[in-house]
């Protein structure tokens, strides 16, 4: 079979992780060149990267509900919200005004998950009774009715312009937040963000993706594709949404709880319908229903703000400074941002993926056309 | 007794101004069957023009208004043509979410246009009060009211009484049977994004009015999707009573929920709409007035 990618000669071929030795070595290879990537890169960098890969674990968490099982969830930010807060309860200071119990990464980051995923099964069967665009609306209002609540839970949150401090990333008495050896190497806290990132959305992203090729994961896809026809198959569509919801709502707590944990600081206004919006245009970007999409989604947006720094530097009409010029910086970001998804949507459904698969696709017949 | 009276009639003037988003929101969900998210930012960008043509230009209130909703109509117009044509017969979800990336750009320019600093529209109401019997009722919320009353009233005899209104009609109801019977369907969509883009203009006046346009208008205004959700999204008479039912309870809650339900915090009347939106799906999944989705295999 080798050289003939296209021909598949058993069914547990097809649904395999990585159905050819191409794949595999490349994978190995890339996982091996971001690890080394780490040991290199600027702090800034090396945050900013672990920002993208902590949002690529959420990304494949909405990627999951809405690209796979076609449900509209506008509510990520809520979910990512509740993740980081449990997070900076469990596994914040202990003895201040705020909740804290000092606990240790190893417990609050499943458990931010986990209280996540239970937020998901209370919502669920309010999501599951509607379909398609009131759905959407359902979840948007899950944000404000949460942006709400974390505004005024003093004692959780710190309330509105004061914030709290996020959970201390210490794993085994291991403290990742400062510079430590490793193999040899001095890493700075940054750096070992990155690794651990790293570690978690490569857990992550191969759970995912087995979970996807299984009966639930087909099962998914269907619903999405015509819900009435899945029922008709025998597909409960009631239990499916509720395992979407749940297992999405764990991936955005997981997510959140490492993203606040990472900049180190929790204000409840981050949770806003924006971030929401964020991580749709990560997914839509990225494209839907693919989880290299959805990385790729999650590093192009974590990464956008360096691509408009870069251009004003080169486009006279942008400026740095907050006052003057025609746009600032940051308002070049938000309406590139809007255009993108715009754009994107018109031009390529598919995405950044998508146009992944088209360049590989040409490559692999070149110099021949079709 | 006042006090109830008083919050009535708070809450209707806000429930109008919610109705007026609604409106547009359903007018184009009507027509082409598209979730439009960028009613708040056309309606930050309909009250900058009302500010710059009366108060930069220094034109007359009531002409500035008119301007502004035409010069809104033609920006509705051109979005239209330029971002929801290419996406017509793309999944609902795909467009509702280009429109929110539309609504994006739209808030950070018309934030960009307004500026930081509180931008007087010119209106002839100010902050005076007048008092009926026992109520103290602003004049800008009297005018709200009055202005509403007739803007819809005069939509609703456009749907119902002129050929075009028709043709709007009749595209609702179903666009290919629209179209086979020589109604300009793509006109109808214009025409639907023109009226959406004005009436948010007039919202924004309303919400300006008195105090002045700020940039945080734009979260108010948002609070008119849950509105047009209550009332049921394809459903016009829905659009107005999901506004009044949101001003309503948004009024209610100011007045009474810090003495009566003390622990769900301050400023709870800006999440109030969506728990009404979700009691109101729990029982009714379409809204109040919504047609029930026909499942067909």
């Amino acid at each position: 079979m080798r050289g003939r990618p296209g021909l598949v000669t058993a069914y547990e071929r097809d649904m395999a992780i990585f159905p050819t030795t191409t794949q595999r070595v490349w994978f190995a290879a890339f996982s091996l060149a971001m690890v080394l990537l780490t040991f290199v890169l600027s702090d800034d960098l090396a945050l900013r990267g672990a920002s993208a890969a902590a949002a690529a674990v959420g990304a494949i968490g909405l990627n999951l509900v809405t690209g796979w099982a076609g449900q509209i969830s506008l509510g990520h930010a809520f979910f990512l919200g509740v993740g980081a807060y449990t997070a900076a309860a469990l596994g914040g200071e202990p003895g201040g005004p705020l909740i804290g119990l000092g606990l240790e990464m190893w417990i609050w980051l499943p458990a931010a998950g986990l209280v996540a995923a239970v937020a998901g099964i209370i919502v669920a069967p309010i999501a599951t009774r509607l379909r398609g665009l009131y759905l959407a609306f359902v979840t948007l209002g899950l944000v404000f009715i949460g942006e709400h609540i974390f505004r005024e839970w003093d004692s959780l949150t710190g309330g509105i312009g004061v914030g709290r401090s996020a959970a201390k990333p210490v794993i085994f008495g291991y403290d990742l937040s400062r510079e430590g050896e490793f193999l040899g190497f001095t890493l700075s806290a940054e750096q070992q963000y990155l690794l651990f990132a790293l570690f978690v959305l490569l857990v992550m992203g191969l759970l995912a993706k087995n979970l996807v090729r299984s009966r639930i994961g087909r099962a998914f896809s269907a619903i999405r594709d015509r819900d009435v026809a899945a029922e008709i198959m025998g597909i409960n569509l009631a239990r499916h949404k509720l395992i979407a919801f749940t297992v999405s709502s764990f991936y955005a707590g997981i997510a959140g709880a490492l993203l606040w944990t990472f900049i180190g600081f929790v204000e409840p206004r981050s949770f806003s319908l924006t971030l929401s919006v964020v991580y749709i245009a990560m997914i839509l970007i990225g494209g839907a229903a693919s989880i290299m999409g959805s990385i790729m989604g999650a590093v192009f947006i974590t990464f956008l703000p360096r691509i408009v720094d870069l251009m004003a530097r080169y486009i006279p009409l942008i400026e740095d400074s907050p006052s003057g010029g025609f746009l600032t910086v940051a308002q070049v970001e938000q309406i590139l941002f809007g255009l993108l998804i715009v754009v994107f949507l018109i031009v390529e459904p598919l995405g950044l993926y998508g146009i992944w698969i088209r360049i590989r696709n040409y490559w692999k017949a070149w110099p021949f056309s079709y | 007794m006042t006090e109830f009276l008083q919050a009535t009639v708070n809450g209707i003037a806000t429930g109008a101004i919610y109705a007026l988003l609604a409106l547009g929101f359903v007018i184009i969900y009507k027509s082409s069957e598209v979730l439009s998210f960028a009613q708040s930012g056309l309606m930050i960008l309909g009250a900058f023009w009302v500010v710059y043509f009366s108060t930069v230009l220094s034109l007359n209130f009531w002409i500035a208004v008119v301007l502004g909703v035409l010069l809104s109509a033609a920006i509705g117009v051109a979005i239209e043509r330029s971002m929801l044509r290419p996406m017509v017969g793309k999944p609902a979800f795909s467009v509702a979410i280009l429109t929110i990336g539309l609504n994006i750009s739209l808030t950070v320019i018309g934030f960009d246009l307004i500026g930081v600093e509180i931008r007087s529209l010119g209106d002839p109401w100010g902050i005076q009060m007048v008092e009926l019997g026992e109520l103290v009722v602003s004049r800008k919320d009297l005018a709200t009211i009055i202005a509403s009353v007739v803007v819809v009233g005069a939509l609703l005899a456009f749907f119902r009484y002129s050929r075009f209104g028709l043709a709007m009609r009749a595209t609702a109801i179903d666009q290919e049977t629209a179209l086979a019977q020589g109604i300009p369907v793509a006109k109808v969509f214009a025409v639907a994004w023109a009226i959406a883009a004005g009436l948010a203009t007039i919202a924004g006046v309303f919400l300006g009015a008195g105090t002045g346009v700020t940039a945080a208008i734009g979260v108010r205004a948002i609070r008119a999707l849950p509105a047009a959700v209550i009332g049921g999204l394809d459903s016009i008479p829905g659009a107005i009573v999901g506004g009044l039912i949101v001003g309503l309870a948004e009024a209610y809650t100011v007045a009474y929920q810090a003495e009566y339900l003390g622990f769900l915090g301050q400023n709870f009347s800006t999440a109030i709409a969506y728990v009404v939106m979700f009691f109101v799906l729990l029982v009714r999944p379409y809204g109040i007035f919504g047609t029930r989705e026909v499942v067909r295999v």
